[in-house]
């Protein structure tokens, strides 16, 4: 044996000993830990188990649809597949990202910035890469399931636009929540929700979203769902019967892409304000904000100087012209400040303070009633003179105008109706007696929107009602604002505007009559920049055309307001609105046949019906 | 007096024990993997255990005063096999670790190099002939070990350098360390440790990461730090009784990570609760008294520092291993011996445990 291996038997037995008790008190100290966890926090560790293991899916709850006045889909909702990328995994990501690219046909600079726009997101919460899968994308998936485990399919609801750009301006369209709406409502949303972004899915977006369902999946390590636990339903949101009349909608719609010029108009029943039709023009599709608008586009929407996202029906703030001139009668006929057979002698032009100020033609003498229906500017020159700017104004602001007409819709401009307070208060000098004249043919300081001059058209008629504008089927809590006029005011009124239209000496000149229709108006036509600019630029910018329509000339059941920006004169934007009565005329007439007993003959199917039924006045 | 070790002095209880754990492991791999892709692997274990026990009777039979007659040799033979694990040894996992012996069967070499250094330093011990050790002593003792130690690290295989260290420790202590140099060495580890701290930066940046997930676990929940919370949520939910056989929902969806070998434990914890957690530890502690007992009757210091060295190995890992599994100490990759699915690592506590055995046959062996 080796000389080391000496019998040496003197074993350290108190060591030993000490490294037993060592050993005991160790395994005491894991036993506490142990306890700590098992015992003392036992419940709190049960609790984020739970949760560990159980996810929560949402179940998309589709928007509730608009229907037209009788019940005619205008936007509806569907099912759609939405591709998801998983982010847990960092390095099979990164892996599998250039298969993503070619199967699903996204740019690498694409998903690179999807995916950098989510970086502080929680790395388990999927990032939607493609909104609406198509049948090739879903397959792509379906068959990479073991390759590409990254790529998850969810089930959403889309919304739909069945019919593009119509009443696109007021049906507005939908997105996705931004920060500030995550952030004010309190937990209701959570971050990739649809919700209305403008005009009507907007205003009646609390109506229209439902509440989205949940599904409880068990999910192992890696977040795959392994079995269902159970599922609460979601709740469709509910739908919305509009008071839109599709085939008025199509009949305005139609004439406007005729012109293919910014514009607006806004039709409605004049007995309760629900509006028919309303068009604004240039538009856009809200199809394509339905899923993801790409950032380009989106840009050149909102840069586009013809502004397409501006609804002109509510939004547009311009000069009325001649339509002005109605609101003046009656502040000449209601004040009594002057007599109502005032005349004044038209050679064509007159000199107020210094300025000459320009008529159409020489109207010789004019009294009110060809006033208006001739719209002589020299005459309304003088009685604005005669009324002064704050007569004028408080009777522009009693009929409505410069002021929202609280139209169901989101971003109403209230346009401006000046006065000398006016005037003091914005522009810090006394208010110059030469704008009262410009004033006082609708021209100036003074702006309306289109859906000011129905209502105030429609209260001229009906001796002072202020409509209240909706587009709410049942509407609730509408309150009427009434300013009564006098039946002497209406009637001479009512009859200037009809003149308007039949009389030959009208602005229209005839070319809008209606056959059966007792179908009155005014038109409007407002200088964009003044003569003496257009002299200087060396040509001429045509001006905005107006036209406001009503029918029966008193207590009208129908009105509507036409903008055409650019149109020249207000009698060429009168055809379109003539369309739409006479459409509106067409279709009741054709209900009454239907309904008349006495009368066999069914209406022909195609062709528009041509007015059967008389006006009701003398 | 007898002449051959007898069949009766073979450590019955230890065995019994050694069997009791064993047996908790391979049922607790089952629960783990059964419905999973690695369905099967108790059968690889059994297997594994099955050639623990065979290499633990061969390994009683051979004196271990030969063996460490051999220690020179054996300590080259390690030296030369990391070197070599280093130079051809495949990779898995990112680390050098595994030299393949044909057939499949791969050998973590530095299991072997754990054995080794047990017989070495028992033979380094044992030929101290005071009951003090002197500071020439303690340099050589750290030279021999820290060698290893290093080779190990350039696997990288952070745990298993560790894991030699306590065999240095626990022999300097029996053999007599004088309390100054005691002193002296707690002092220097007390420098050292903030010197390695500020050294951080040139380890691997996957033990950084492990240092810093074991600091801040809950900073990155499901990268690194995900594992020690899980492995805290699974023993938490437990409770007191457990979930039952099969029935831990951290266990079965896979959020304790490799829940059937370095997690064991917090997957026995969560099915079987804190009794379950008890019955294991004490098993474990009896196991270590055993073996301590063992160490006290042998014959002579060099059969007791073969034992205190399996002693002070076996140990540290169940200490380092349940640590981790209850978050005080980070991830190491230090297994739970005989519970912990792994054919080397079991096979090394078998074949350490034959080196007992050897001890304990020939206590009465003139």
């Amino acid at each position: 044996m080796a000389p080391w291996t000496v019998n040496d038997t003197k074993i350290p037995q108190g060591r030993l000993a000490l490294v037993s008790y060592l050993s005991v008190a160790l395994v005491v100290m894991l036993l506490v830990g142990f306890w700590k966890l098992q015992v003392v926090q036992s419940g709190h560790f049960a609790d984020l188990a739970e949760r560990n293991r159980i996810r929560y899916i949402p179940i998309i709850a589709p928007r509730g649809a608009m229907l037209d006045r009788e019940g005619r889909v205008l936007v509806d909702s569907y099912p759609s597949f939405s591709i998801l990328l998983l982010r847990d995994e960092p390095k099979l990501l990164e892996k599998s990202l250039p298969q993503i690219e070619d199967g699903l046909g996204i740019t690498k600079e694409d998903l690179q910035q999807q995916l950098d726009a989510a970086k502080f997101e929680p790395k388990f919460q999927p990032i939607v890469i493609k909104p609406a899968a198509t049948q090739g994308d879903i397959a792509f998936v379906e068959s990479h399931r073991a390759d590409l485990p990254v790529l998850e399919l969810m089930m959403v609801q889309r919304r739909r636009y069945p019919h593009g750009q119509m009443l696109a301006s007021a049906i507005g369209y939908v997105g996705e929540v931004s920060a500030q709406e995550l952030e004010k409502s309190d937990g209701h949303y959570r971050p990739g929700d649809i919700v209305g972004k403008a005009g009507l899915e907007h205003e009646y977006n609390g109506t229209l979203e439902g509440t989205d369902g949940m599904r409880r999946v068990v999910v192992n390590s890696v977040g795959k769902a392994m079995r269902t636990l159970d599922d609460v339903e979601a709740i469709p949101g509910k739908p919305i019967q509009l008071t839109i009349d599709e085939d008025l909608q199509e009949v305005a719609e139609a004439d406007f892409d005729k012109y293919s010029k910014a514009g607006g108009l806004i039709a409605m029943d004049a007995r309760t304000g629900e509006v028919l039709a309303m068009v604004s023009r240039p538009t856009f599709d809200p199809n394509d904000f339905a899923v993801r608008i790409p950032p380009k586009e989106w840009a050149a929407l909102n840069t586009d100087p013809q502004t397409p996202l501006l609804n002109r029906a509510i939004q547009a703030q311009l000069a009325p012209g001649s339509v002005f001139k109605v609101v003046e009668a009656v502040a000449m006929l209601e004040s009594k400040a002057i007599p109502a057979n005032y005349t004044a002698y038209c050679p064509g032009y007159a000199t107020f303070y210094g300025h000459l100020y320009h008529c159409d033609h020489a109207h010789g003498e004019v009294d009110l009633h060809k006033g208006i229906v001739a719209s002589c500017d020299v005459y309304f020159y003088n009685v604005g003179k005669l009324l002064g700017i704050d007569r004028i104004s408080t009777f522009a602001k009693d009929l409505g105008l410069g002021q929202r007409t609280g139209i169901d819709l989101p971003g109403e401009e209230p346009g401006l109706v000046p006065s000398e307070e006016w005037s003091e208060r914005v522009n810090h000098h006394k208010w110059w007696p030469g704008s009262t004249i410009s004033v006082a043919i609708g021209q100036g300081p003074i702006t309306v929107t289109p859906v000011q001059l129905a209502r105030m058209i429609t209260a001229v008629a009906n001796g002072g009602t202020l409509i209240s504008p909706h587009f709410l089927k049942d509407a609730t809590g509408l309150k009427p604002a009434s300013f009564p006029l006098s039946d002497d005011t209406v009637q001479q009124l009512t009859d200037a505007m009809w003149g308007v239209v039949n009389e030959p000496d009208g602005t229209t000149s005839g070319t809008v009559k209606l056959q059966n229709v007792d179908f009155a108006g005014k038109t409007g036509t407002a200088q964009t920049e003044s003569f003496a600019l257009q002299a200087k630029l060396g040509k001429h910018i045509k001006e905005n055309g107006w036209f406001i329509g009503i029918a029966p000339r008193r207590n009208p059941e129908i009105v509507v307001a036409a903008l055409v920006q650019g149109a020249g004169w207000g009698s060429s934007v009168a055809p379109i609105v003539r369309d739409v009565v006479r459409a509106y005329y067409d279709k009741k007439n054709a209900r009454t046949q239907q309904t008349t007993a006495d009368n066999p003959q069914p209406p022909p199917a195609n062709r528009p019906l041509v007015a059967t039924v008389g006006a009701q006045h003398p | 007096m007898k002449d051959r070790p007898q069949a009766h002095d073979f450590d019955w209880t230890l065995l019994a024990i050694v069997g009791a754990i064993s047996g908790l492991g391979v049922a607790e791999i089952y629960s783990s993997t059964h419905a999973s892709a690695m369905a099967g692997l108790q059968y690889r274990q059994l297997i594994w255990i099955a050639v623990g026990i065979a290499g633990m009777f061969l390994i009683s039979r051979i004196d271990y005063h030969t063996l460490l007659d051999q220690a020179p040799v054996l300590y080259a033979v390690g030296i030369a096999t990391l070197l070599g694990v280093l130079a051809i040894g495949h990779s898995q996992f990112g680390a050098k670790r595994w030299i393949a012996l044909g057939g499949g069967v791969n050998l973590q070499v530095s299991e072997l190099v754990k054995l080794i250094i047990i017989v070495v330093l028992a033979r380094y011990f044992s030929e101290v002939r005071t009951d003090r050790l002197t500071l020439k002593d303690i340099v050589k003792v750290s030279l021999l070990t820290l060698i290893p130690v290093a080779l190990i690290l350039k696997q990288p295989d952070l745990g298993t350098a560790m894991v030699l260290i306590p065999v240095a420790v626990v022999g300097v202590f029996l053999a007599g360390i004088e309390w100054k140099h005691a002193a002296v060495g707690v002092v220097l580890i007390g420098i050292l440790v903030p010197f390695a701290w500020h050294m951080r930066n040139h380890l691997k940046p996957y033990q950084q990461q492990r240092i810093q997930t074991f600091l801040h676990p809950e900073e990155d929940q499901r990268g690194a730090g995900y594992q020690i919370l899980q492995s805290q949520i699974a023993v938490g939910a437990g409770g007191f009784w457990g979930k039952g056989f099969g029935k831990g929902s951290q266990n079965q969806l896979g959020f304790v990570p490799v829940r059937y070998s370095d997690f064991i434990l917090a997957a026995l914890a969560e099915e079987q609760g804190f009794i379950g957690v008890c019955v294991v530890l004490l098993l474990y502690l009896g196991l270590i008294l055993r073996l301590v007992d063992n160490a006290q009757k042998a014959k002579d210091k060099a059969g007791m520092f073969v034992v205190m060295g399996v002693t002070a190995i076996l140990g540290f890992h169940v200490l380092v291993n349940a640590s981790m599994v209850i978050g005080y100490m980070p991830v190491t990759g230090i297994p739970l011996p005989l519970m912990s699915y792994g054919g080397s690592a079991t096979a090394f506590v078998f074949l350490a445990l034959g080196l007992v055995m050897n001890v304990r046959m020939r206590r009465f062996v003139n």
